[in-house]
């Protein structure tokens, strides 16, 4: 029986689609820093992504091509448009603010507090550790993700890791109990 | 504090993201260097921390909910009901028809071996110069006789006012299990009647009414877990008498 190409490919939009939504919420949230605005994003990024599934080429990621989707939205969205910092990616990268007692620093840290610390990041470095740690993607993902060169990935995960690590050590230096 | 040179590298190494040789050289250096090693160690602590930190956001039943409804909505889109209409009893009957021939052809075949099996039991046994082993024609002595033989008991009928003798019985075996192999006469001829232990197998593919193959007629029944079958070259009413008998006294 002939079944018309708009129901598979519908159904097979599904079959993709919705075991990252987990995922694509929290990224959204993590964004966004706000629920309301985290639920439309991830509904315009799957109503989006469902329109445009008919372009999508099968065998290349999707999960790259549902997240990049994702960020798209949320960087023409109104806190997108307000929160996006510029990242110069050309600054060379110097290793000045880490000096080695802070290595540890993290160990010590509680989840609060790097919580605390990724939401302080800038958009460009917050969302390139969420996409590297926590979605475990690989670089070339993340390239396909942010719609950058794998060698921008490289150097921006670089400076977001310093970044972080020296926003820890303000805390931590803040911190009642010190370092 | 990492050296300079290594630091964009050592990001990629704890990122798995290194070539072989790359990978050869990052490890060959942290041996040597104790603040490259520190450095990486601390970046590795970094990944986890965030890793656990950033899984944070879970979105609510409601809002799946929707979302769900939002892609599945579009499914049934352009005479989707049509389809459907058409399509899914379609495919039942499809379904239904493949597992019932499929069953009912097993079910068959099943049936057909195990009253072969059984008929070939009969005619060996009355081919043998021994058919039975315990020779009466009292069910009292014949009853007992099977007592540490088979792991089960069974009560045979009064055949007084029938024109059925019990001749005696022996031990037999079907697919692997033990059971009580009985002789019966009717006039000039022979009836086996089978008592096996219904373990739920395909000894238990039974037939609603007596079968003719090869001109023997076998019938057979299930009663308190066990399978009874009674196999003769005698019509099938005569079969039906007996297991008529049978199943009044078990």
């Amino acid at each position: 029986m002939e079944v018309p190409d708009q129901r598979v490919s519908a159904a097979a939009f599904e079959e993709l689609a919705l075991p990252l939504f987990e995922q694509l919420y929290n990224f959204a949230h993590w964004l966004a820093q706000d629920a309301t605005e985290a639920e439309d994003l991830v509904q315009e990024t799957y109503a989006k992504a469902l329109r445009a599934f008919s372009g999508f080429q099968l065998g290349t990621n999707f999960r790259a091509w549902m997240f990049r989707i994702l960020r798209n939205t949320f960087l023409t969205s109104r806190t997108g448009l307000k929160s996006t910092a510029v990242i110069d990616d050309e600054v060379e990268t110097i290793a000045s603010t880490a000096p080695n007692p802070e290595t540890v620093l993290l160990e010590r840290a509680d989840r609060e507090m790097v919580r605390q610390a990724l939401t302080e990041l800038p958009v460009p470095f917050r969302e390139i550790l969420l996409l590297c740690e926590v979605e475990e993607m690989s670089y070339e993902e993340i390239a396909h993700v942010l719609a950058v060169p794998i060698g921008t990935v490289m150097s921006r995960l670089c400076r977001a890791r310093k970044a972080l690590r020296a926003l820890m050590v303000e805390k931590f230096k803040g911190a009642p109990h010190g370092v | 504090m990492a050296c300079e040179s290594w630091s964009a590298k050592l990001d990629a190494y704890v990122d798995g993201e290194l070539s072989p040789s790359e990978l050869k050289d990052v490890a060959t250096h942290l041996r040597e260097c104790t603040s490259c090693a520190a450095y990486a160690l601390g970046l590795v602590q970094m990944k986890r921390s965030i890793a656990a930190a950033g899984k944070r956001y879970q979105p609510g039943a409601d809002f799946r909910e929707k979302i769900q409804k939002t892609i599945g909505s579009k499914r049934q889109r352009g005479g989707s009901w049509y389809w459907k209409i058409v399509a899914i009893p379609a495919a039942l009957v499809l379904i239904l028809s493949v597992a019932v021939n499929f069953y009912v052809g097993r079910e068959k075949t099943r049936r057909e071996r195990v009253y072969s099996e059984l008929t070939d039991l009969h005619v060996a046994t009355l081919a043998s110069a021994s058919p039975v082993d315990v020779i009466s024609t009292d069910r009292h002595t014949v009853k007992p006789w099977f007592q540490g033989k088979i792991p089960f008991s069974f009560n045979l009928p009064e055949l007084q006012g029938t024109d059925f003798t019990l001749v005696g019985g022996r031990v037999t075996y079907l697919a692997q299990s033990p059971g009580a192999h009985l002789i019966y006469r009717l006039r000039q001829h022979e009836i086996s009647v089978f008592i096996f232990q219904d373990r739920g197998d395909e000894t238990a593919a039974l037939a609603s009414a007596p079968v003719s193959t090869l001109s023997f007629t076998v019938e057979g029944w299930k009663k308190n877990g066990l399978l009874y079958f009674v196999v003769g070259d005698v019509g099938a009413q005569d079969i039906e008498s007996l297991s008529k008998l049978l199943r009044d006294a078990g």
